[in-house]
């Protein structure tokens, strides 16, 4: 972050409500579904502006913890992916199925909050 | 090449005007939205006092050996079968040759009715045919697996570990580490059932696919999946998340239950194993899943710019969602 204004956040909200009110009417059907594509796709780069950098942080310090080794995010899953690989942790793992599932609803939570299983799962928890 | 121009579209009437055997005039030609390896145009064909209702089918980029994909003319062959063994494709008018210089695919009969999930699921009309569709799927389903394939040459058989091997190559082509996706290899494996013999697996039957009027299922679409394997494949394909468009306690393409799926499939002859149409739905979880990342990878690589396959990238955790749900 920069601290410049407008910020990031505010420039892609500009850009999002540019093509919702007055991109999406003027062009024809087939440019109009791609522009509503694309507004649907700065929601996501804002919601992931929001949101990233503190789910980044959580999900490294949950591998931190469950590998008992330490590196970069990317490093600790590729680790955590060989040990799946090789049947060293399983899903009997109770510690392991909450990091999964708080990873992924993480990422759902930028990607796509209105997903069917995302909505059905933040009512189961 | 400008595809949908004038030229384009003179290309299209001569070629048309050779399969009616008079001179033909394209009116209204577009493109319809969706479909990531193949384009879909919507085009009338006006002949002497006749207009014919048709839509071109085209081969997206070219087209390469590749198992995930049949070609255009194996795609073709398959639904002029179909329209012989009592399911509903769409007829196949003409497939188009290198000559007519308009690109590799083919013409075929436009069915009325509408394809849009959401419609399908939501809008008034569809509440008779929502009931009925589960039921009709089944019916469908087994007819095209009984059908007799043999005529077509370019369908392969793919069994279920080599199926694993080739998905999991592609996953490991992304150099992604996906911990979910680890874990859904290992238990497609721990868990992959006995090849039966193999039969045509349409591989993409979901709703999405299907042409729907008041009365349920009209035709089926998107026969570009379609290989030799094992029959559950499709049942469990329809089964999958992604296909209930926030439907999620519909499991059968979020319109109906797998009961009625079943009942049909059997009503109509065949055998159905739960358990292995579970284990489909699993695979086919992934599978997506996969598709979605190759997808946004087709754009990133820049062979097909497009801000829709860019996006469909980010719909990979909708899939891993879903599979920890199904193993955990």
């Amino acid at each position: 972050m920069t601290g410049e204004k407008p910020s990031s956040r505010e420039l892609v909200t500009a850009v999002k409500e540019f093509m919702e009110t007055k991109v999406i009417q003027s062009v024809d059907k087939h440019t109009a579904f791609h522009a509503r594509v694309a507004a649907n796709v700065l929601a996501t780069v804002d919601r992931e502006l929001e949101l990233g950098p503190e789910l980044a942080i959580a999900e490294k310090e949950r591998l931190t913890t469950l590998l008992k080794t330490d590196g970069n995010r990317s490093a600790l899953n590729k680790e955590l992916c060989l040990r799946i690989r090789d049947k060293k942790i399983d899903l009997e793992n109770p510690e392991l199925i909450e990091h999964l599932y708080q990873t992924v609803m993480g990422r759902l939570s930028i990607d796509n909050p209105r997903y069917s299983a995302y909505l059905k799962a933040l009512e189961a928890r | 090449m400008g595809k949908g121009d004038k030229d384009f579209e003179q290309r299209l009437a001569v070629a048309v005007g050779r399969h009616l055997e008079q001179p033909a005039e394209i009116r209204d030609l577009h493109r319809l939205t969706g479909g990531a390896v193949a384009e879909t145009w919507w085009f009338d064909a006006v002949a002497g006092s006749e207009t014919h209702e048709m839509i071109l089918r085209l081969a997206r980029y070219e087209e390469a050996d590749n198992s995930f994909y049949v070609s255009k003319r194996t795609e073709a062959e398959i639904q002029i079968l179909a329209n012989t063994a009592n399911v509903p494709a769409p007829n196949v008018y003409f497939i188009l040759e290198a000559a007519d210089n308009i690109g590799t695919g083919y013409v075929m009969q436009r069915i009325a009715g509408e394809s849009i999930p959401r419609k399908i699921l939501r809008d008034e009309q569809y509440t008779g045919a929502r009931d009925l569709m589960a039921r009709q799927c089944g019916g469908i389903l087994c007819r095209i697996h009984a059908m007799s394939h043999d005529s077509i040459s370019g369908l392969k058989i793919l069994k279920t570990d080599q199926q694993l091997v080739d998905q999991y190559a592609m996953y490991e082509s992304f150099d992604e580490p996906r911990p979910v996706f680890e874990f859904a290899f290992n238990w497609l494996k721990a868990n992959a059932p006995e090849d039966p013999a193999p039969c045509l697996v349409h591989a993409d039957f979901r709703n999405g696919n299907l042409i729907v009027g008041p009365e349920g299922v009209r035709s089926v679409l998107d026969w570009e999946m379609a290989h030799l394997g094992d029959p559950m494949e499709d049942l469990g394909w329809l089964c999958v998340n992604s296909w209930r468009f926030g439907n999620i306690d519909k499991p059968v393409g979020g319109f109906g239950e797998r009961e009625d799926l079943f009942a049909g499939y059997e009503a109509a002859g065949g055998r159905v194993d739960p358990e292995k149409v579970q284990y489909w739905e699993v695979f086919g979880t992934l599978k997506w899943g996969l598709i979605c990342r190759f997808q946004s990878l087709m754009h990133l690589s820049g062979s097909v710019r497009s801000v829709e396959l860019a996006a469909i990238g980010r719909r990979v955790s909708e899939t891993e969602l879903d599979l920890l749900q199904l193993l955990t």
